[in-house]
């Protein structure tokens, strides 16, 4: 490795806890400052005004707000993310636990998007103005246009519904497969047990497709574009002036060329995704982050919304971070850009 | 005018821009006619418990929800709803991003690291989450949901401006302006300005689409408007209940936002493409 690349990637480190702070303090004024009484908020709605006040002193929002702000980092470096009104439990054990149900969703809808969307903008290219073309690119458009809750709940009322071929929710029905991940297709695998890998792929099917449309649709954009670009290139009219064969041309050169954006793409995509999950979670019931934070609005758990935020936040961040660093060991140049 | 004409001509022969732009024509006129093209105006608060959930038929076109109300008329008044809040957030978001891309972009000093470090950090977060987290802090209504969307939306016009003014400042015009005394504000609103406003109306259109399908978000939820306003997003979550029977109460809205962001997508999209030729080339 060159000097360039380790201090690029070193710098990008460096960067990564500003914006980490930036992203604290953003949610801690969201959360202290823009509402008229924090206190009321974590209490919940039902709460007599004696408790209020028990819990404005309990937390020290009684104190003044530079006070405050050095509790709640102090708080948050040591990972203490207060407790849920309603599980009773440490919020960050809640999160903890719910996790993997996400990551597993979340790396299913990137499995699909991948092995889809990357081959139709690819056959999308080579085939330009075909009707295949036409499809893919009229695809492209709509799908992100569709709102993903409905497209989720459409895919259960067709699906589940009307043909029973698909639970309607949830991770599994019984037994678990002995936990190592958390996630249960590999545990399942691990373990050998076909009907705990079957069930889990039957409740992962719709909400992995559902949360994969719109970055299928992404992927199958940029891929065609990058493919189009590729061949218009002159180096590839060289070759074909070469007389090399077509199908030498298509995947020694282009492809290879082409899909480094795309690989880009992949990444970012992966943020997304995540975020894409909290609404994807509430419509199938399923387990993770995204439930929880949907449970902890509905009940007003205020702790609980707060930490599903940062954690998100942090985990969106840290994937950025990732796969930044990534690419540029992959692809040496973008430490000189 | 020959100079607009000439825009015309292009935009009317593109088919991706101008049909997005027919399908926000429509959109507009239905929000606009919603009293006048509604058959059951007054469904936006009367309840008819006699005619619940019933399928499609020729009185109720797209049939009725589980407190009897006609969905097309609700569809309809949803379609104001929607532009109401879409229009302001993106609005906001312009009024607040822009000025603040252009002076980052243009002085080169530590206010402009401030104002891009901040945007930078808006931008981290995915704008679902933000703007989830904020309409649950400021409580749901829609004036809360419209402010949770610009206070999240805002970095992206002002990260597009930022780089745009960046390497305005650097062409040999801009150079000649400032050599011959003109003033920063008059550099800036006079020459760079309508030089970057291209980008600004792309985005404004991609921001319209997106605006409208994380609001239906917020809605759904339960974090942004209310029953019994007939926000499509909202609409959808009380028909999920009524499923599969009444499949019609689920279905419909969401085709209504399907057809309203894609119209602006295909806006945005066809802009860019008569904007920037260059661009055209590798999305064709």
């Amino acid at each position: 490795m060159s000097r360039g690349i380790v201090t690029f990637i070193l710098k990008r480190i460096f960067f990564f806890i500003p914006t980490l702070l930036g992203l604290l303090i953003l949610v801690f004024i969201i959360s202290r400052v823009i509402p008229g009484d924090p206190a009321a908020l974590v209490a919940g709605e039902t709460a007599t005004p004696e408790q209020v006040k028990a819990i404005r002193i309990q937390l020290g929002f009684d104190q003044p707000l530079y006070v405050q702000l050095g509790v709640y980092l102090r708080q948050l470096a040591t990972g203490d993310l207060g407790k849920s009104l309603y599980s009773g439990r440490k919020v960050s054990q809640d999160l903890f636990d719910r996790f993997p149900a996400t990551l597993e969703l979340t790396l299913a809808a990137m499995f699909i998007s991948v092995v889809i969307g990357i081959p139709l903008g690819i056959v999308s290219a080579l085939k330009r103005n075909s009707l295949i073309d036409h499809l893919v690119r009229g695809f492209t458009v709509s799908g992100l246009a569709i709102a993903s809750f409905w497209l989720g709940i459409m895919l259960q009322l067709f699906a589940s519904m009307w043909l029973g071929i698909t639970p309607l929710g949830a991770r599994i029905t019984g037994p678990v497969p002995t936990p190592l991940t958390g996630l249960y297709i590999i545990d399942s695998l691990l373990a050998l047990n076909g009907q705990a890998l079957l069930n889990s792929l039957k409740h992962i099917l719709l909400p992995a497709l559902t949360l994969s449309f719109a970055s299928l649709a992404t992927l199958a954009r940029f891929t065609r574009s990058g493919v189009l670009d590729v061949i218009q290139k002159d180096f590839i009219l060289y070759e074909r002036a070469m007389g090399l064969p077509p199908k030498v041309i298509v995947y020694k050169y282009i492809l290879r060329n082409a899909l480094i954006s795309t690989v880009t793409q992949v990444g970012l995509l992966f943020g997304l995704l995540l975020a894409g999950a909290v609404v994807i979670e509430t419509v199938f019931d399923w387990p993770g982050l995204g439930l929880y934070a949907y449970q902890s609005i509905v009940l007003s758990d205020y702790q609980a919304i707060l930490g599903v935020t940062l954690v998100s936040g942090f985990v969106y961040v840290a994937v950025n971070l990732a796969v930044d660093v990534v690419l540029t060991l992959v692809d040496p140049r973008r430490a000189e850009l | 005018m020959s100079g607009a004409r000439l825009a015309w001509k292009k935009f009317s022969r593109d088919r991706l821009a101008f049909g997005g732009f027919l399908i926000i024509l429509a959109l507009v006129l239905t929000a606009l006619l919603a009293g006048v093209l509604s058959p059951f105006p007054e469904d936006t608060h009367k309840i008819h418990p006699a005619t619940r959930l019933k399928s499609p038929s020729a009185t109720y076109m797209l049939g009725t929800d589980h407190m009897g109300r006609d969905i097309l008329s609700r569809l309809l008044f949803g379609a104001r709803v929607t532009l109401v809040i879409s229009i302001i957030a993106v609005a906001t978001s312009l009024l607040i991003g822009v000025p603040l891309g252009l002076m980052a972009g243009y002085f080169e000093n530590w206010i402009s690291e401030l104002i891009m470090r901040v945007a930078d950090i808006f931008l981290s977060i995915p704008q679902v989450i933000l703007a989830l987290f904020m309409a649950k802090t400021l409580g749901p209504s829609i004036p809360n949901v419209i402010l949770a969307l610009s206070l999240t939306y805002w970095p992206w016009f002002t990260r597009i401006v930022f780089a745009e003014t960046r390497s305005l400042k650097k062409s040999v015009f801009i150079e000649a302006t400032e050599a011959l005394g003109a003033n920063p504000l008059r550099t800036i609103l006079l020459h760079i300005l309508p030089n970057v406003s291209s980008s600004i109306i792309v985005r404004s259109s991609i921001g319209m689409g997106y605006t409208i399908l994380t609001a239906a978000v917020l809605g759904f939820l339960g974090v942004g408007a209310q029953p019994p306003t007939p926000e499509w997003g909202v609409m959808i979550a009380e028909s999920r209940q009524y499923l599969p029977d009444a499949w019609w109460y689920a279905m419909f809205p969401g085709l209504a936002i399907f057809l309203v962001v894609l119209g602006f997508n295909m806006l945005g999209d066809g802009l860019r493409d008569i904007i920037d030729p260059r661009l055209r080339r590798s999305f064709e």
